[in-house]
């Protein structure tokens, strides 16, 4: 059987050889299509304007995109997992608001900084625990109720309801300032993206966050604490809002109710943008930080072309959608590749 | 109880709400030989092997490994006990490698210091250990690299059961290994049961086909409504009987 189906099919006889078949070169193309497509947007940008590629440009350009960067690759560990944290843009909000409030108790950088990442991971855990071990059909919910519970509760905090100026030297250092011609910022973007793909490559703790994403079922029959795993990946996506939150109020030197609105929407953007799957399991770290970058890009070239910002959000929700469609096009050239092995394998 | 037996069941009671699922049900597997599980849909099967490999816990009665009593409380603990079970949706992990399929939820991961979650992985050395069962196991993988996801239903299934064969140090249990499968690839997983065999595991087959019984099981105990109603050694001459001991039609 097979050899009028195969053909049909357009599939070689020794495949999954290289490039020899329509699926597999598929999958191929769209495992790389993100980071192919930046290079093209950035070649491309960089003609139309030549403005584009200038170091000031450039380095504006990673200053902007590193608190989107840095939340989306908590996102990217909690869409890992199936889930999504609506939280984040209200979370780093709500942690500004406690620095500045620190900041005028006490001018110190630590426990400004602390204050910061305390108040981050504490929402994620609350997310975190409310979803697992309520029993929540779906974090959504949760963590919905928290992005307007953070936004509420920093409006409420925050001296006079507003922006509060201030913040330790350090703090706007790390989030202002440059070292060896690059952002400070850039370089809190690289070491929590270390730090994040030591754990999902390299420690057993990311192998199960991969399991319990790819299927929850068989996690539990494995014996791998799944509840545990879920819970963890909230608090690191709050951890990783409260890092944003630190740069962000260093970049303003200010803390704010008013941050991170709809980040929660960018932070998702840029992770399926980036290539990541909502149906879970798939994507890693990098997805977010290229999608991270994409979404700053084409804000950035939009800027310098003069196209109105209302323009841009446009923009940004129609790639959106096209990112989706190459996840389910993905789906679909996975289940043919499955049905050509199982012809094969007669 | 003979000293080679593996696993014994005693008097496993197991209720649901008002059903009751398991009513007194002994039974005992033995090193090197496979036992067929049989019994129509509902019969209790399924319940009996779960409670043996720590999904459900038994309301009452006990399950010996090696003569001794053990609280299999959960998967992890039927596992620790020395059982392993391909599930009948065979857990496998769709955007994992079989590699890592192989090794997930036990993985090779050093300091042993650390707690688990927090230690790294030995990736090229759980590839290795993962390619020579493969290979041992005769199993023909179009891509070793690839998530199982891109594989077929024979090549998943015997992913699942080469898995079970690389930790079973007593018992394995196959529930319907081969309904999902065609003809060749059932013949893959029934040569696989044989080598798990003849590598000196206790079995415990659960299938509807009569067929598998009588060529591979060593003996066979039917289940009817929550009770075992006989055991015997399946042979062609007497399948009318194991029939009909199935569906409750005494002949």
């Amino acid at each position: 059987m097979g050899e009028r189906l195969k053909r049909a099919a357009g599939i070689a006889d020794d495949w999954p050889a290289k490039g020899v078949n329509p699926v597999a070169l598929g999958l191929r193309l769209l495992g790389a299509g993100p980071m192919l497509i930046l290079v093209l947007l950035v070649l491309a940008i960089s003609l139309w304007t030549p403005n584009f590629l200038k170091p000031g440009n450039l380095a504006n350009i990673a200053a902007q995109t590193a608190v989107i960067a840095i939340v989306a690759m908590g996102q990217q560990l909690v869409i890992l997992t199936r889930g999504i944290d609506l939280s984040v843009g209200s979370n780093l909000a709500l942690a500004t608001v406690m620095g500045a409030l620190v900041f005028q108790a006490v001018d110190s950088a630590p426990l400004v900084i602390l204050a910061m990442l305390a108040s981050g991971t504490l929402i994620g855990l609350v997310n975190g625990v409310v979803y697992v071990y309520g029993r929540l059909p779906h974090p959504f919910i949760i963590t919905l109720a928290t992005l307007s519970i953070c936004r509420g509760l920093a409006l409420a905090l925050a001296v006079n309801h507003t922006t509060m100026r201030g913040m330790p030297d350090a703090v706007t250092w790390l989030g202002g300032s440059q070292a060896f011609g690059l952002p400070n910022s850039l370089f809190v973007v690289v070491a929590v993206a270390l730090a994040l793909l030591v754990m999902t490559r390299l420690m057993v703790w990311g192998r199960w966050t991969y399991a319990v994403g790819g299927d929850p079922k068989a996690a539990v029959e494995m014996g791998i604490p799944v509840k545990g795993v879920l819970v963890s990946m909230y608090v690191i996506a709050g951890l990783c809002a409260g890092i944003g939150a630190v740069v962000l109020a260093g970049r303003t030197g200010a803390g704010s109710p008013l941050y991170g609105t709809l980040l929660e929407l960018d932070s998702i953007a840029a992770v399926i943008i980036g290539g990541a799957s909502f149906l879970g399991g798939r994507g890693h770290i990098g997805h977010a930080v290229v999608g991270a970058v994409m979404i700053g890009v084409i804000r950035n070239a939009l800027n310098l072309l003069g196209v109105e910002v209302f323009y841009q959000m446009i923009a940004i929700g129609v790639i959106v959608v096209v990112a989706v469609e190459a996840d389910v096009l993905r789906n679909y050239l996975e289940a043919r590749a499955r049905v050509l092995q199982a012809l094969r394998a007669q | 109880m003979s000293p080679d037996s593996v696993l014994t069941v005693r008097h496993a009671q197991k209720h649901f709400g008002a059903v009751h699922a398991l009513k007194d049900v002994s039974l005992e597997a033995y090193a090197g030989e496979v036992l067929a599980l049989l019994g129509d849909n509902g019969a209790g099967k399924s319940t009996l092997v779960k409670c043996i490999s720590g999904v459900h816990a038994l309301d009452a009665g006990e399950i010996l490994v090696d003569g001794e009593v053990v609280a299999v409380r959960s998967p992890a603990a039927a596992r620790r006990a020395g059982i392993e079970t391909v599930y009948q949706d065979l857990a496998l992990f769709d955007n994992l490698t079989p590699a890592q399929n192989f090794f997930c939820g036990r993985e090779i991961a050093f300091p042993s210091w650390l707690p688990r979650g927090m230690r790294l992985m030995n990736g090229r050395l759980m590839e290795r250990e993962a390619a020579a069962v493969i290979d041992r196991l005769k199993v023909r993988l179009p891509k070793f690299d690839a998530p199982v996801a891109l594989m077929s239903g024979g090549q998943r299934q015997a992913i699942a059961v080469a898995r079970a064969t690389v930790f079973a140090r007593k018992l394995v249990i196959l529930d319907e290994p081969t309904a999902a499968l065609g003809l060749r690839e059932s013949r893959k997983v029934l040569d696989l049961i044989g080598q798990l065999r003849a590598e000196g595991n206790a079995v415990i087959l659960i299938t509807h086909n009569m067929e598998h019984v009588v060529e591979l099981a060593d003996r066979a105990v039917v289940l009817r409504q929550g009770r075992k109603v006989g055991e015997l050694r399946p042979e062609r001459a007497n399948q009318k009987d194991l029939v009909s001991m199935i569906v409750g039609a005494e002949a």
